[in-house]
């Protein structure tokens, strides 16, 4: 093809998109330059630079609201999520694509209904359970309906995968005398990493961002997870707009380092269920 | 061979049916058990029984005036989403699919407010919002105009709208634009051949070719209109003011959680999940494909 000149479409095209990546971009950079200002600076001047350069508002963070604490409850609590999605749906999802039994197709069409079930739907009488089991106000209350709401999609997600393996693998490695189990932990396991790896992400970031789970189930403040934090600080906190910038920096700026390494996997991670249709 | 013993069955399927079980297909059956009852409390104690009281519950929902601005947000919600998420991120997507440079950096930029939490946002916006020294009336201050409150009845709900749509534009971008991705360039380049005008192109061969994404793109954007609670929490907790920004979700929340009437919330949770279903049900009926219903 001919070299081709620049057209006035591709400019228009090119300043539609930059516009749009400045609206995603600027209110992460606003508040990160932001939480380096004392809170009356940012009342007055919000879009210059700090005048007079503070950590203060980081040190309030971890002194006065213990961010640090809530930091490793929410770890905690979306790093057993995950590895309990994980390997319940893939036992799960091993099970369904392996085996004939009776009641196959109605486990597998319990797992697609379950996904209409909305959070709201469970939530009162899981709650109801967590009082009788004395579990609230643990992280294992905010956990089990957390691995049990991610379960089923997950599962699908990976008995899509396991569908392609082919078993003359599996086969042969029985041939030589191993059994169920290890062909499930030497084959499957290490073949399905990349579908595992997609629905380790969203399991995270769902627990990890989810709010409303952790609000029901943690009422005790010293025990809060991330988001719950997060929304104690804007109500209580409401006016120390320097504490406010601070604390939104200290949940973006993490979560940007991950996704600039991991970007891809996380984009198929959440996107995955949605490709499939 | 392998697979002729069924006993290892039992250790694979048991515990994800328990979490099943335990988890969602109790709690959804007892949830609309506990819609006909009288909750005295969450937990039936001797002494202060639960009392059937039939549909009272759902008769109730007719004559509450919050459950209708509820019902009504969301699905302003549910429009808005449609519009400004699926439409926008479409435009953007085939504005990407069209040029060569960048790709990448626009995906990764448009992309990123989905990884940071609804919280965290909701909080952003409300340094934004904030009538003393928030960055919008910051900015009207430097043109000399009056700070407005941007939370107030009139505006509330458009405030809360805005950063809900923005921070996912970006996820269906990525999707379509998969989509887009998977399309062969050789029936642009035959398009062109025939003289056809790239915006033609759009409506004729790539809205058509897409329609299966498309669709799907839809259908999570009005169930997932129904389940916005976390940032709509954090900028207007209580649907403030005055309820007016309570979105179905919220309104659950603060019935069963704010005002301990486990029975009517548990009322407005079926609500959400008949709406669901109705609603995702009517985006296939409306997006039917018929010529491929009679052609086949």
């Amino acid at each position: 093809m001919i070299k081709s000149k620049i057209s006035i479409g591709k400019i228009v095209i090119y300043l539609i998109l930059i516009l749009w990546a400045i609206t995603t971009i600027f209110p992460f950079i606003w508040v990160i330059v932001n939480s380096f200002k004392p809170s009356a600076e940012v009342l007055t001047s919000s879009f210059s630079l700090p005048k007079e350069f503070t950590w203060d508002n980081y040190t309030n963070a971890f002194s006065k609201l213990k961010i640090a604490n809530a930091y490793k409850n929410s770890l905690l609590i979306s790093g057993t999520v995950t590895v309990g999605v994980i390997s319940v749906s893939t036992m799960m999802a091993f099970a369904l694509t392996r085996y004939e039994f009776r009641g196959k197709k109605i486990i597998e069409s319990m797992l697609v209904a379950s996904l209409m079930f909305p959070v709201f739907s469970t939530i009162i009488p899981v709650f109801r359970l967590m009082s009788i089991t004395d579990l609230l106000n643990s992280n294992w209350a905010v956990i089990l309906p957390q691995i049990a709401g991610n379960l089923s999609f997950a599962t699908i997600v990976l008995i899509g995968f396991l569908k392609s393996i082919p078993i003359e693998m599996e086969e042969a490695a029985y041939m030589e005398g191993a059994n169920v189990f290890q062909v499930f932990l030497k084959i499957i396991i290490p073949l399905s990493k990349a579908s595992i790896s997609t629905v380790a992400i969203f399991s995270f970031l769902w627990s990890y961002n989810d709010l409303f789970v952790q609000k029901i189930m943690i009422k005790d403040n010293t025990k809060y997870p991330i988001a719950s934090l997060l929304e104690e600080i804007s109500s209580k906190y409401g006016t120390d707009y320097g504490l406010m910038a601070s604390s939104v920096t200290l949940i973006v700026v993490p979560v940007l380092f991950v996704y600039i390494f991991l970007q891809k996997n996380i984009m198929k991670g959440l996107t995955a269920g949605a490709i499939k249709g | 061979m392998l697979y002729k013993k069924k006993w290892p069955l039992l250790i694979f399927v048991v515990p994800g049916l328990v979490f099943l079980f335990v988890f969602l297909y109790l709690p959804f059956v007892e949830n609309i058990k506990n819609s006909f009852f009288d909750m005295t409390g969450v937990v039936e104690m001797p002494g202060s029984p639960w009392k059937f009281i039939q549909f009272d519950n759902y008769k109730k929902l007719f004559s509450d005036e919050t459950i209708a601005i509820a019902i009504g947000n969301s699905f302003r919600m549910m429009g808005l989403t449609v519009v400004f998420e699926v439409g926008f991120a479409f435009i953007l997507a085939v504005l990407v699919n069209n040029i060569r440079k960048g790709q990448q950096i626009f995906r990764t930029v448009f992309f990123f407010p989905i990884v940071i939490s609804a919280t965290a946002i909701g909080l952003l916006f409300k340094l934004f919002y904030n009538y003393n020294g928030g960055m919008l009336n910051q900015i009207l201050k430097s043109l000399s105009l009056d700070p407005v409150n941007w939370l107030s009845p009139e505006l509330a709900f458009l405030m809360i709208c805005i950063p809900t749509l923005w921070s996912y534009v970006g996820f269906y971008f990525v999707i379509l634009l998969t989509g887009l991705t998977n399309i062969s360039d050789d029936i642009y380049e035959a398009a062109d051949i025939d003289g056809c005008s790239k915006f033609k192109q759009v409506f004729y061969l790539t809205i058509p070719m897409m329609r299966p994404v498309i669709v799907t793109c839809v259908t999570l954007a009005v169930t997932g209109a129904l389940k916005v609670f976390d940032l709509p929490w954090v900028i207007a907790a209580n649907g403030a003011p005055q309820g007016l920004t309570h979105f179905l979700g919220t309104y659950m929340y603060q019935v069963t959680f704010g005002m301990n009437n486990y029975d009517y919330g548990s009322t407005i949770a079926i609500v959400i999940v008949v709406m669901g279903v109705v609603v995702s049900r009517l985006v296939h009926i409306i997006f039917r494909d018929e010529k491929k219903e009679v052609g086949r």
